[in-house]
């Protein structure tokens, strides 16, 4: 495809040579369930970019599609430059994907997969024998590279994927997933490969259900919910949109518990519990706050804790418009 | 890379790593041989004068040659029962994803299972083939263009019923499925002439028997080994085997297009 149709076909936009993937009114559906209902997306290269939502928001759906596995019922996409339904041979050289399942071979070794994925790159003998070597080693799974890669544990399995889509230098990589089933250790460890990859100037496009996730690791997110985008941004901007954090004290003397509930009138009250819930954004600031004006009212709550907002609160947050979610939310 | 190298370049690929699996697991493919194996002898040494005399022959041995060419044909079909099975593997597991996200050549993932299929099912002919001769069988008056007649036959049979395999393990969702959806491929031998002729079978039955595509095979293979009348058989092997091939190619690229929907 001559590349001087390009700018043509491209949607309008503020940096349109330099998106990784851009992508307008995305839609699919599996009969008569709607997967994506239009989904806009525009990730400026170089940056990781989390896609969260909980199970069945359409997440991997939209990987499938950006990934060329799948095509969309309707809308505009373009990776690396490539439109995706005009060119996806162009795309494919220009992505690597990580699914939410294994995509190794378990026959045959880690080395093996690693020497295959040369091959089908079309790396020279040499080469691909060099990039296998260095890869293993980068992923620590030189040691069981001469093990079938069915006996691997959990995180090595995922390692040796993330390894097999680095051997073709791909600039845009998608992760699905990439550390749901992992061990704490193995999900940081993953954390870390993931960070490591962006700073080689790669594009990372990630889905998680963890808002930790996306916390740690996401230049933008955007938060996916019944196929449609709720809500985008940094993940700071996102939190400040999230009413969810709180101060909860908790009494055990049922008569301090009255008198503060009558002093901090703002306070949410749960009377079987002894709790009051003070509305907070988690700073430091805001906490000394609350603590000095406690003190000067004389209010001595037995235990104290903060709780930041989590995916839940997104949720419903985010979601309260939407009439299924609302349902289930009212529960 | 034009379309075409590429295309050869990956379907070898594909095709080395498809060896690679018969190679560091031989086991299944060892399975898939003893069938065959076993009732080789089965009907040689247990059946093999009850056999030839109600055919109105001589002793075993008259058996040997009316049964090799039969189990040869059936080698093939329980070789590809495995082509099934590795392909619903494929397909079931997350390595067909990637490589449909890699670009390389789309068809390569299948021509490769085919490629390797023929040659695993021409590796098991010779071996079956083996225990035929070591129990004495012998071709009579065979040329040397009889004998690559044989084995363009035995080559153009397997690839039609490794194209069949690739369709039925495409739409197997696992293995234990793969198995049972080919298991026609192990059952038609037993009701072709492999081990009594079709005119000795009950009148109503000998139509399915003679037309089904084994009989037209094998009644070929003997008459190039053993000099016995081919007849209109020749061109009945070859359109089976044509129709077949077709048939399956067909069949599985609708199924591995359908996968991208």
């Amino acid at each position: 495809m001559p590349s001087s149709v390009m700018p043509m076909i491209t949607p309008p936009d503020r940096h349109p040579s330099s998106a990784a993937v851009s992508a307008s009114g995305l839609r699919k559906s599996y009969g008569d369930k709607v997967v994506l209902d239009g989904i806009d997306l525009q990730i400026p290269a170089g940056t990781i970019f989390a896609l969260l939502g909980p199970n069945g928001a359409g997440k991997t759906t939209a990987v499938k599609i950006l990934s060329t596995l799948i095509t969309a019922d309707g809308g505009r996409a373009q990776v690396a430059g490539h439109d995706l339904s005009a060119a996806p041979q162009a795309v494919r050289a220009a992505i690597g994907v990580t699914g939410q399942f294994s995509a190794v071979d378990g026959l045959i070794t880690g080395e093996e997969n690693m020497l295959l994925m040369a091959d089908l790159n079309h790396l020279s003998k040499q080469e691909g024998r060099r990039v296998t070597a260095e890869l293993l080693a980068r992923f620590d799974l030189a040691e069981a590279a001469k093990k079938p890669a069915s006996t691997y544990s959990g995180g090595m399995k995922r390692r040796l994927d993330i390894a097999m889509t680095l051997v073709g230098s791909p600039r845009i990589i998608f992760l699905d997933e990439p550390t749901t089933g992992l061990d704490p250790r193995s999900r940081h460890n993953m954390w870390q490969i993931i960070r490591e990859l962006v700073a080689d100037g790669v594009t990372v496009f990630l889905t998680t259900q963890y808002l930790e996730e996306a916390d740690q690791l996401a230049d933008r997110i955007a938060v996916l919910n019944n196929g449609k985008i709720a809500a985008e941004g940094t993940a700071e901007e996102l939190k400040r949109m999230i009413p969810g954090g709180h101060i909860r004290l908790r009494f055990t003397d049922p008569d301090a518990y009255r008198t503060a509930a009558t002093a901090l009138t703002g306070a949410a009250r749960d009377d079987e519990a002894l709790a009051l819930q003070l509305p907070s954004n988690g700073t430091q600031r805001e906490l000394r706050s609350v603590l000095d004006w406690l003190d000067s009212a004389d209010i001595e709550a037995d235990e104290l804790t903060l709780h930041t907002p989590d995916l839940d609160d997104v949720f419903f947050a985010l979601t309260a418009t939407v009439p299924t979610q609302s349902k289930e939310s009212a529960r | 890379m034009s379309t075409l190298s590429l295309a050869a370049r990956d379907t070898t690929t594909m095709l080395r790593r498809n060896l690679l699996h018969a190679r560091r697991y031989p086991s299944l493919t060892l399975n898939l041989l003893l069938t065959p194996i076993m009732l080789l002898l089965l009907f040689v040494y247990i059946f093999g004068d009850t056999m030839s005399a109600g055919m109105g022959g001589g002793d075993r041995s008259d058996y040997i040659a009316y049964v090799v060419p039969g189990l040869l044909l059936m080698t093939i079909g329980t070789t590809t029962v495995g082509t099934a099975v590795s392909v619903s593997n494929d397909m079931t597991e997350g390595i067909i994803a990637r490589f449909r996200t890699m670009a390389i050549h789309r068809g390569s993932v299948i021509t490769g299972h085919v490629i390797g299929s023929v040659l695993q099912s021409v590796i098991s002919v010779v071996l079956v083939g083996a225990v035929g001769v070591a129990i004495g069988f012998r071709s009579t008056d065979a040329t040397v263009v009889e004998w690559l007649a044989a084995l363009g036959l035995l080559v153009l049979f397997a690839l039609a019923l490794t194209w069949i395999a690739v369709g039925m393990g495409m739409v197997s969702p696992n293995a234990e499925a793969a198995s049972n959806n080919a298991l026609p491929l192990t059952f038609l031998p037993l009701i072709s002439s492999t081990f009594v002729p079709v005119d000795q079978m009950p009148g109503w039955f000998q139509p399915i028997a003679e037309y089904q595509p084994f009989t037209p095979a094998i009644e070929t293979l003997r008459g190039l080994l053993l000099g016995t009348e081919i007849g209109h058989n020749g061109w009945l092997a070859l359109a089976w085997c044509l129709a077949l091939t077709a048939l399956g190619y067909f069949w599985s690229k609708a199924v591995f297009d359908r996968e991208a929907k």
